[in-house]
């Protein structure tokens, strides 16, 4: 069933009823089983109403309650959106996608905060989301640049996500899923957590991982590779040239004992036998060498 | 967002965090009546800019009459101050601080940050204050204490006191320390920081705890809810090619290569800069474009990347998803056609309706250099920018 969501995934979207809900939740609704799958909306308020023939509710319990719908996808604006994950989380969704960029990251902690112990799993914010080709898209991703296939791909980055997948079109592999898990500091799932799924999942043979500078999730996820994965990984680290400082706050880098870098990131995921390449142009390639 | 000393120094005295009296001055005559207003016989006059390593460059200076005040306040405004984390341009010196005199006897080092393993804030203490924490970290990682803040709970006085022993706070300071830490972990969460140091902490003879220099980054996306953090920015400060992108939504980085990248999405823009640089040239910028790439935002960015001299080739690397490749390559010709271009203009173009987008920029009649992939942009790039 590739991982996290598939054609059977009932969803909701919060802030369907604005510019970008809207949009968005249409182009979800007329890709694949989209018209089954993108069952109600949520807009404080706008009970009552419908967008497309989709039902919208008042509060993400009553969209569960009457729809069945168990993921959440969020395009609420950011002063409002931490508060809308925690709505999900409150209603013990399965799944939240938030793609709402620009939240405050004291939001994001307390949200963090708030869903430990709880069931539900987070993707994003600051994300594309998630899409399994053929079967459902949750996101801001092109659709149609994907088809069914083997390869997962876990990103922090949205247009280098489709660039990767793009590739892997080229050399003629689909995906199992795509997953963007954003570039936010403070969010849901890393690399690591996506990575365990797709190493359980049948239906993935291999594995892209994209990541970028900042923090040191690929190096955890690189370690967790090396002692666990059964299926191949290649991997490729943007930001080799960017200026440091600039975006990594100082005193950040303390915490992760120096890691942070691409280059520190890369030799990392070499030494835990991820092939790695610093051109991202051969992503694809690379990826189609390992199988 | 970044601010000054003096700024963060009055944030923390807000919450009740010992600073050092002290006013700002923007004149040498300003700077004598603040000496005179804040008495006493002792002085230190501080170069106000955003950046660190202000002292070793020759921008902290202590004086011992209102004379010595004058001239070291003329000779400090005004003067380019050139510090390891300004770069060789260095900043001019525009603000002072008058500060009272401060006797030390000895310096610590306290911080907090959003720690993005476990996405809560940290606390780094050290008992080396007055270097820069990252060679601490380098020569002396045990010198280094950390704690996880619960965020539910906030920083507990047990932890706070735990930490000051540990960097040798000594006892009779304890109740001092530990108030000191919850000030700045109040002041770091209410006012949404990112990054919040005092580096020098200072125990005084009389066994006082104040903050010698203060150091507060803010979080650009909370700062919808912060008008009064707002207000202190200074854009002397910044980049004005940077300030000038922010108003049409771009997100610019001036560097210091000669090719112009332009790119959707920040993953990809880096990727792009990175593909440059691995074919031989270096990136002059990074440019994120956003996810609408419309006329107006292409032809700021254009306008942007040409008034740098150094600029040699513009390189425009576009996936478009759900904003079509047509769409993108209209957008592209008419800022062309708009800003008139003086340099090689290399597009490359993938995702829906590329081939329509390949065609709109073949007939335009601009001599835009058109790629098949990411590789060959680069490759086109860097020939163009050595053909030149």
């Amino acid at each position: 069933m590739a991982i996290l969501v598939d054609k059977h995934t009932k969803v909701m979207t919060q802030g369907m009823t604005g510019k970008t809900g809207m949009f968005h939740t249409q182009q979800c609704k007329h890709y694949a089983n989209g018209e089954n799958c993108f069952v109600a909306g949520v807009t404080p308020g706008k009970g009552g109403q419908a967008f497309e023939g989709i039902p919208v509710f008042d509060s993400v319990r009553e969209a569960k309650e009457k729809t069945g719908a168990t993921v959440s996808v969020i395009y609420v604006p950011p002063p409002f959106a931490a508060a809308a994950i925690s709505e999900a989380v409150d209603a013990e969704l399965d799944l939240v996608i938030c793609i709402t960029e620009g939240i405050p990251v004291h939001d994001m902690i307390n949200v963090r905060y708030k869903m430990e112990g709880k069931k539900t799993l987070l993707i994003g914010p600051n994300c594309p989301g998630i899409i399994t080709p053929d079967e459902i898209k949750i996101g801001i991703m092109p659709g149609h640049i994907h088809k069914k296939g083997k390869i997962g791909v876990v990103s922090r980055s949205g247009t280098l996500t489709y660039e990767a997948v793009g590739q892997l079109m080229e050399v003629g592999l689909g995906q199992s899923s795509c997953v963007g898990i954003g570039g936010d500091p403070v969010n849901g799932l890393k690399h690591v957590d996506v990575m365990k799924l797709f190493n359980e999942d049948p239906e993935t043979e291999a594995v892209i991982m994209v990541g970028e500078i900042g923090g040191n999730d690929e190096e955890i996820c690189a370690r967790w590779i090396r002692d666990n994965m059964k299926k191949p990984v290649v991997g490729f680290v943007a930001g080799l040239t960017a200026p440091a400082g600039k975006r990594m706050g100082h005193a950040g880098a303390i915490i992760s004992g120096g890691e942070g870098g691409a280059e520190e990131k890369l030799a990392v995921m070499e030494a835990c036998g991820i092939r790695v390449t610093r051109n991202p142009s051969e992503i694809g390639k690379l990826l189609k060498s390992v199988l | 967002m970044k601010i000054h000393e003096y700024q963060a120094k009055a944030i923390l005295g807000e919450f009740d965090a010992p600073v050092p009296r002290g006013l700002p001055a923007f004149s040498a005559k300003e700077a004598v009546q603040n000496a005179k207003k804040l008495g006493g016989n002792t002085w230190v006059v501080k170069a106000q800019i955003h950046a660190g390593g202000r002292g070793k460059a020759g921008g902290v200076k202590i004086a011992k009459s209102f004379e010595e005040v004058e001239e070291l306040a003329s000779a400090m405004l005004g003067m380019r101050l050139v510090t390891p984390q300004t770069g060789e341009e260095g900043r001019i010196v525009k603000r002072l601080l008058i500060e009272e005199g401060a006797g030390i006897e000895k310096e610590y080092y306290a911080g907090f940050v959003v720690d993005r393993n476990s996405q809560r804030v940290v606390l780094i203490a050290s008992s080396e204050g007055g270097t820069e924490i990252e060679e601490v970290a380098k020569k002396n990682p045990e010198k280094i204490e950390k704690i996880v803040i619960d965020p539910g709970k906030g920083l507990l006085e047990v932890d706070a006191k735990a930490v000051a022993r540990k960097i040798g706070i000594p006892e009779e300071a304890m109740d001092e320390a530990a108030k000191f830490f919850d000030a700045l972990y109040r002041a770091f969460v209410e006012k949404d920081a990112m990054l919040l140091e005092v580096n020098p902490l200072v125990l005084d003879k009389d066994g006082k705890l104040f903050a010698l220099d203060a150091k507060i980054n803010f979080d650009d996306n909370a700062l919808y809810r912060h008008p009064e953090i707002l207000a202190l920015r200074d854009l002397d400060e910044e980049d004005p090619a940077e300030i000038e992108a922010s108003k049409y939504g771009l997100s610019y980085i001036s560097l210091d290569g000669n090719i112009g990248c332009l790119v959707n999405g920040a993953g990809l823009a880096m990727a792009t800069m990175d593909i440059v640089k691995l074919y031989g040239a270096s990136p002059a910028n990074f440019l994120d474009v956003g996810g609408g790439a419309s006329v107006e935002k292409v032809t700021e960015a254009f306008k942007l990347m040409l008034a740098n001299p150094h600029l040699q080739v513009i390189l425009v690397n576009i996936f478009g998803g759900i904003m079509k490749c047509d769409v993108i390559a209209q957008g592209i010709v008419e800022a062309a056609r708009q800003v008139a271009l003086t340099v090689p203009l290399v597009v490359r173009l993938e995702g829906t309706n590329v081939d329509i987008g390949k065609k709109i920029l073949a007939e335009s009649g601009l001599p835009i250099i058109s790629a098949n992939s990411m590789m060959d942009a680069a490759k086109l790039a860097v020939e163009a920018s050595r053909s030149k």
